[in-house]
């Protein structure tokens, strides 16, 4: 069935409305839930130089956690780590019931499971946003060019593109590509998302498209792991808050102890360098 | 004026041999149509052992290159022509030369490949492998399709140069257009037949050149 909509931004609002009480009752069944990732005892060192040393975290399905920290702490690496892009030294790591850190593991299957976004969107640019959508759901999930068509246009409605399908990522705004490249993970229909930095290569003026996409995905039940430096997102849609520093976790709660009421001294200097910005930001949204 | 026109430019020569030329150019076309396509495909198979990163095969392949790209062709044409026969492996004129030719165009053809690849971004590869793309996979639909485009210019021109190394065969007596025209050249005393091989080779190449220089301007992704 096709339906011809209004290219708007609309669907923000359609997904919120048609959240409401289902999804509600859902989150609250997801807290007791079994976590959906799981990291344990994280270590990774590159030679002599430590990167981090032992994160345990865990992340239920539904949840929305953001790590914020300070640049070189490790938070990046970590994510990398949860797909093995990167290589952890040492620890476990569970996606969706499977030990991803097996010697036998099958990387690829996993993968389909673990979306993941990136700061410099790394679009294919010889393919339209439609191709770039469409590969892994042919050559990966191995769905006919038709099945693989719809899937990819229903993602690329999901992030409101879907009238940019035959462009070229060199036609796109910034703001554009990045939610191209959310439609690429979320094609997959994967069970968790990693955000590495999704907003820091965009100009101000962008951010806030795709952290629009990203709320909605939130609603509609999304879990996410987001790496990020927007305080005021983190602070409004986050359950939960971790604060990283020198490659371990320092602290983590509730958004409202994070940036309210740390209980660490690192954190707080932290984010109170962000108080002023934060303010800022959140009266802009 | 009129002795250089009968000198170079003899009508009654060019017609007693031009024959043999026109002949003489459908060694060469083929014989540089073998090269190009043995050479790329052989310079596309080593770009992509050696993406592959297993430590003694880059070794082999980039000493393959390195050797291929320091020797003159000519020697290498030599070599195979009149030394492997002590090794039992005589081969023809022909095969010598489209051999080294070909091991030739290879050895530039995976540099230029190996360049491209190698100058995308990480993320390109890593974005791939994260949606569950194979090593495979990403290479043949992400690395490759990009670093082959950004191939094309050094590739192009390599090409035309290596197929005009297709006169070297005269050394081994082959029956390109060269050879052909220097030994007419001598029969008939005059160096008219060499004029004719060399508007033999403006006829080959001026269309190769174009076709390059249509698919340079043609191969950029639309921005």
């Amino acid at each position: 069935m096709v339906t011809i909509r209004p290219r708007s931004r609309l669907y923000v609002n359609k997904i919120e409305a048609f959240q409401s009480f289902p999804f509600i009752i859902q989150r609250i069944i997801n807290m007791q839930a079994a976590p959906i990732l799981e990291i344990v005892g994280l270590h990774k060192s590159y030679d002599n130089n430590v990167v981090l040393r032992g994160i345990d975290l865990r992340v239920r399905p539904g949840q929305l956690v953001c790590v914020i920290g300070p640049s070189g702490s490790g938070k990046s690496t970590m994510l990398r780590c949860c797909n093995r892009l990167e290589e952890p030294t040492a620890g476990q790591i569970v996606v969706d019931g499977i030990q991803i850190m097996h010697p036998r593991v099958n990387l690829n299957e996993v993968r389909q499971r673990i979306g993941m976004v990136f700061q410099q969107f790394n679009l294919y640019p010889h393919l339209s946003a439609l191709g770039n959508v469409m590969l892994a759901l042919k050559k990966v999930q191995r769905h006919s060019q038709a099945e693989a068509e719809m899937r990819a246009r229903k993602a690329l409605q999901q992030v409101g593109l879907e009238h940019k399908a035959d462009s070229y990522p060199g036609q796109l705004s910034g703001g554009q590509q990045q939610r191209v490249g959310i439609a690429r993970a979320i094609a997959l229909e994967p069970k968790v998302m990693l955000f590495d930095e999704p907003t820091s290569a965009l100009d101000p003026e962008l951010v806030g498209s795709v952290l629009q996409v990203m709320r909605a995905l939130r609603e509609a039940g999304m879990t996410m792991l987001v790496v990020t430096h927007e305080m005021a997102f983190a602070r409004a849609v986050a359950d939960r808050v971790v604060f990283m520093d020198g490659g371990s976790i320092v602290e983590e709660g509730p958004p409202e102890q994070i940036f309210g009421a740390p209980l660490h001294e690192r954190t707080r200097a932290f984010v109170s360098r962000f108080a002023g910005h934060l303010s800022h930001a959140a009266a802009a949204a | 004026m009129q002795q250089f026109i009968f000198t170079f430019f003899n009508a009654d020569i060019a017609a007693r041999y031009w024959p043999d030329i026109v002949r003489s150019m459908g060694v060469t076309i083929m014989l540089s149509l073998a090269v190009v396509a043995a050479g790329l495909l052989l310079g596309l198979a080593l770009a992509i052992v050696r993406a592959a990163q297993k430590r003694a095969l880059v070794l082999l392949v980039v000493m393959f290159a390195d050797i291929m790209r320091a020797l003159p062709p000519l020697i290498i044409i030599i070599v195979l022509f009149f030394a492997f026969p002590y090794i039992d492996l005589a081969m023809s004129a022909f095969t010598a030369t489209w051999l080294a030719l070909t091991l030739v165009l290879a050895a530039y053809a995976e540099e230029s490949i190996w360049a491209g690849i190698q100058s995308l971004p990480r993320g390109q590869s890593e974005a791939a492998r994260s949606t569950g793309l194979s090593w495979w996979q990403s290479m043949l639909w992400v690395v490759l399709p990009q670093a082959m485009r950004l191939a094309v210019p050094p590739l192009t021109n390599r090409v035309i140069s290596i197929t005009k190394n297709t006169a070297l065969g005269s050394v081994v007596a082959l029956s390109e257009i060269l050879n052909t025209a220097q030994a007419a050249s001598s029969n008939a005393g005059s160096p008219t037949p060499l004029m004719l091989g060399a508007a033999a080779y403006l006829l080959i190449f001026i269309p190769v050149v174009l076709f390059a220089r249509w698919l340079e301007s043609r191969w950029r992704w639309k921005r």
